[in-house]
């Protein structure tokens, strides 16, 4: 039964690890399936995270936290989309221009406005997500199996995490189910195809930037608010590049992504179980390994297990309509 | 009723120097094919696409159905009832055959009923145009005949009443061109209005009404196909100009220095553009190869310089066999003493954001003299690039300028300088004058004859009738990716325009 509670408290934390990553991956895969390709989800986590925390912290109201870090996020986007679609600079210049001024940015900001080396002020109350317990969990947790499952398992999550799982069936019938997302596709592939079509390819991406900031808002929201109780400098910790690997990965689809991501989350998780904790037969393993193992392994998968990831065909290239 | 479908009236376009249409004039009649040819390059899809909204006509009217309306975008070419099949087709190639042809036109935020409608659309016009095609393959898995039926479809599902094919034959087999043409002749009997545009005459006299002839910008003429022939075609195409008059004295041609063999060449979507190909140049000669551009000359050129792998073929160069198919490679080539003069300058024979000494060495840059251990010889490459000035008289005379600051005479002598002062002993021009003014059209000519008269054997292909004949000792005319006859320079324009359009060189091959 201990190796049983084990499991369930290592996939609870999986849940929880999994969700900014599941923000973030949908994020990319809108703007990516648009030809915008973003390497800028770090940064506009970030600053999505650290404007929900100083937002929060000042308003006391969670919920003026969450539309902060999702304003933000939509006006980093909308920069990258200014450079990158409507002045066709480099998108991954632009990407990691906005990952740096945000990385700094938000540093100074917190540091002049709160003075508490970076950091917001620690959030309670109403200026942090609550966690939801579902009806009768208190009740459940006696029954074997179920029981835990039902209790720690699936209820007991902020709203944010319920949402990020929500999101995933949601994107793909936004992407595969309406007019808007046939349109976002094909101006991936052909913006050509798209133009000729009497459709905007310049509108059509914007919308798509805009629809990555709003997710990339959740997940940053996720991390000050829910995850953690405020925003703590470099605070993403690479989680943006991890949701971009999870994205190639999936190969661009919304339930590979799920799936990419809570494996990510799941190597995540047990890095931190495992820590300090000697293996059987092999021993204690450096911490450092343990922390490394998500990303040694997503280079593994990425160089050669998952097969040919092909990315929208467009993607990357400012449209300009040939001569 | 009014019987005119659309009316152009004084249509100007510019594109920064390129004047690429200057007042033209169209009348095209309702329920009718109308053919528009010309050489690539004369203008022909800078109109359609002004037409269909692309680009925005500096000056000029269009005037569709008896109004005069202005097409700022594809979306009000649409609603006028113009509708397009472009050369390259605009299909999104993952997706179904249904979602291509509803994509900007789809009924409702929701697909599912978008779907519905669609398919019940593309059934009826199926029937009535009897234009089959699985609405739910995906575009990348048919063969290019059916994506073209793709495209038809899509103008016609946006109510199209005037099609505008763009050189639809380009990427078809002859089969496929052939069934193209009876589903337009099926279009037309059911009222629409076709524009075709091409390079190709025997498309033109087969299906079309009436046809309009384009030339560098220009619309030269329109006459009802049945009263015009394909001589006359190929010369108002062509262009009769005032004749180049090129001092050269008499070949004195020696043993042969290049052959091809057998050189056969597909293009990226396996189409035979070099069929078959085989000659000799001798050295102290000058070969012409004629031809409408389009026929199979640029991929010959690519092919032998070493830039295009063949499918089959080789040739030799200075009596050494070289395979085509794989191992040729260009620098290869030019250590063993062939020198390229590229058709297109701009994409391949310079790179024009370098300075002008930069590009003077381009493809010789190993070249010990220009280097210095693993260094460029700074010094050695200006010392250089000036004496190529002074000799070429290029201008400005300033070896450090940008390439893209000269003008294209002068970017031409850059080029011709690299390859020929090189000595090499086989030299391939592409396009030699394209491009270039009057003045240095002259001194460019009397530089390959002097090349001849060294002894170097010369392969000269251009779209200019005019200078092949003035400059070559012996012409071979390309039809279609073959060689279909070869006539000597004092051959008549019209004996070579037949070649050119097809007409004697079947007969020939026939016989």
């Amino acid at each position: 039964m201990d190796f049983f509670h084990t499991i369930i408290a290592l996939l609870e934390s999986t849940i929880r690890v999994s969700v900014p990553l599941i923000f973030a991956a949908l994020a990319g895969l809108f703007t990516e399936r648009a030809g915008v390709f973003d390497i800028g989800l770090e940064g506009k986590m970030l600053g999505a995270a650290f404007a929900a925390g100083a937002v929060a912290a000042v308003t006391g109201s969670v919920t003026m936290g969450l539309l902060a870090a999702v304003l933000i996020s939509v006006l980093l986007s909308l920069v990258h989309g200014y450079a990158s679609i409507t002045q066709r600079g480099s998108q991954i210049v632009s990407g990691v221009a906005i990952n740096f001024i945000v990385a700094g940015s938000t540093v100074i900001l917190g540091e002049a406005w709160f003075r508490q080396g970076g950091r917001t002020p620690a959030l309670s109350g109403d200026a942090r997500f609550q966690t939801i317990e579902f009806p009768f969990a208190e009740e459940m947790r006696g029954v074997p199996i179920l029981g835990p499952i039902y209790s720690n398992l699936l209820s007991g999550h902020f709203l944010l995490t319920y949402v990020a799982f929500a999101m995933v069936p949601i994107s793909w019938w936004i992407l595969y189910r309406t007019r808007f997302g046939l349109r976002l596709r094909a101006v991936g592939e052909n913006p050509g195809a798209v133009d000729t079509a009497g459709i905007s390819v310049i509108w059509m991406r914007y919308r798509a930037v805009i629809c990555c900031g709003i997710l990339c808002g959740f997940a940053g929201a996720y991390l000050s608010l829910a995850m953690s109780a405020g925003f703590v400098k470099g605070m993403t910790a690479g989680k943006g590049y991890i949701a971009l690997a999870a994205l190639i990965f999936a190969k661009w689809r919304p339930f590979n992504i799920m799936l990419a991501c809570l494996l990510f989350g799941f190597l995540d998780a047990l890095a931190i179980r495992l820590q300090g904790n000697p293996l059987p037969i092999i021993g204690q393993v450096p911490v450092q390994l343990m922390q490394a193992l998500p990303y040694i392994l997503t280079v593994i998968l990425l160089a050669g297990f998952i097969g040919k990831a092909i990315p929208p065909k467009a993607g990357g290239i400012p449209y300009v309509k040939e001569r | 009723m009014n019987d005119i479908a659309i009316e152009l009236r004084g249509i100007d376009k510019s594109f920064g120097l390129v004047h690429a249409n200057r007042n033209i004039n169209l009348t095209v009649r309702k329920g009718t094919i109308h053919g528009i040819i010309g050489e690539n390059g004369a203008g022909k899809s800078t109109l359609m696409s002004i037409l269909y909204g692309f680009y925005q006509a500096d000056k000029g009217e269009i005037v569709v159905d008896g109004k005069v309306v202005t097409i700022k975008d594809p979306n009000a070419a649409i609603a006028s009832g113009i509708g397009m099949v472009h050369q390259h087709f605009m299909l999104v190639e993952n997706f179904t055959v249904l979602e291509n042809v509803m994509l900007g036109a789809e009924d409702s935020q929701i697909l599912n009923t978008s779907i519905a409608k669609a398919r019940v659309e593309l059934k009826r016009l199926e029937k009535e145009y009897a234009l089959e095609v699985d609405p739910d393959a995906l575009i990348e898995e048919l063969p290019v005949g059916l994506q073209q039926r793709v495209e038809i479809l899509k103008a016609l599902y946006r109510r199209a009443d005037i099609l505008i094919l763009d050189e639809p034959t380009g990427v078809l087999t002859p089969a496929e061109a052939d069934h193209l043409f009876r589903i337009l002749g099926q279009l037309k009997d059911q009222g629409k209005t076709i524009i075709l545009i091409t390079h190709k005459l025997r498309e033109i006299m087969a299906i079309t009404d009436e046809v309009s002839v384009m030339r560098r910008g220009e619309m030269v003429a329109t006459r009802p196909t049945a009263e015009t022939s394909v001589e006359e075609l190929a010369e108002l195409m062509v262009g009769r100009r005032v004749l180049l008059r090129v001092d050269k004295g008499e070949a004195n041609p020696g043993p042969v220095k290049f052959s091809v063999k057998n050189l056969t060449v597909r293009d990226a979507r396996g189409v035979t553009m070099v069929d078959n190909v085989s000659f000799d140049i001798r050295a102290g000669e000058i070969v012409g190869i004629a031809g409408v551009a389009g026929n199979g000359q640029s991929e010959l050129l690519e092919a032998i310089s070493g830039i295009r792998k063949a499918v089959s073929g080789s040739v030799d160069l200075n009596g050494t066999p070289i395979d085509m198919t794989g191992n040729a490679d260009p620098r290869d080539l030019r250590n063993r003493g062939l020198a390229h003069v590229p058709e297109d300058r701009h994409h391949v024979g310079l790179v024009l954001k370098f300075e002008e000494s930069e590009n003077a060495i381009l493809g010789y840059h190993h070249d010990k003299r220009y280097l210095n251990g693993v260094f460029l010889n700074i010094d050695a490459i200006r010392a250089d690039a000036e004496e190529k000035i002074q000799k070429y008289d290029i201008r400005p005379p300033n070896a450090r300028l940008r390439t893209a600051n000269f003008s294209g005479g002068n970017q031409q002598k850059i080029v011709l300088a690299r390859e020929m002062e090189r000595g090499p002993d086989v030299l391939i021009i592409g396009q030699p004058t394209r491009g270039v003014d009057v003045g240095a059209i002259e001194f460019i000519h009397k530089r390959i004859i002097e090349m001849r008269d060294q002894g170097k054997a010369v392969l000269l292909v251009s779209v200019e009738l005019d200078e092949i004949r003035a400059l070559s000792d012996r012409i071979l005319v390309m039809f279609a990716g073959r060689i279909v006859g070869e006539r000597e320079p004092d051959a008549t324009e019209g004996e070579l325009g037949l070649l050119m359009a097809g007409v004697e060189g079947r007969k020939e091959a026939a016989e």
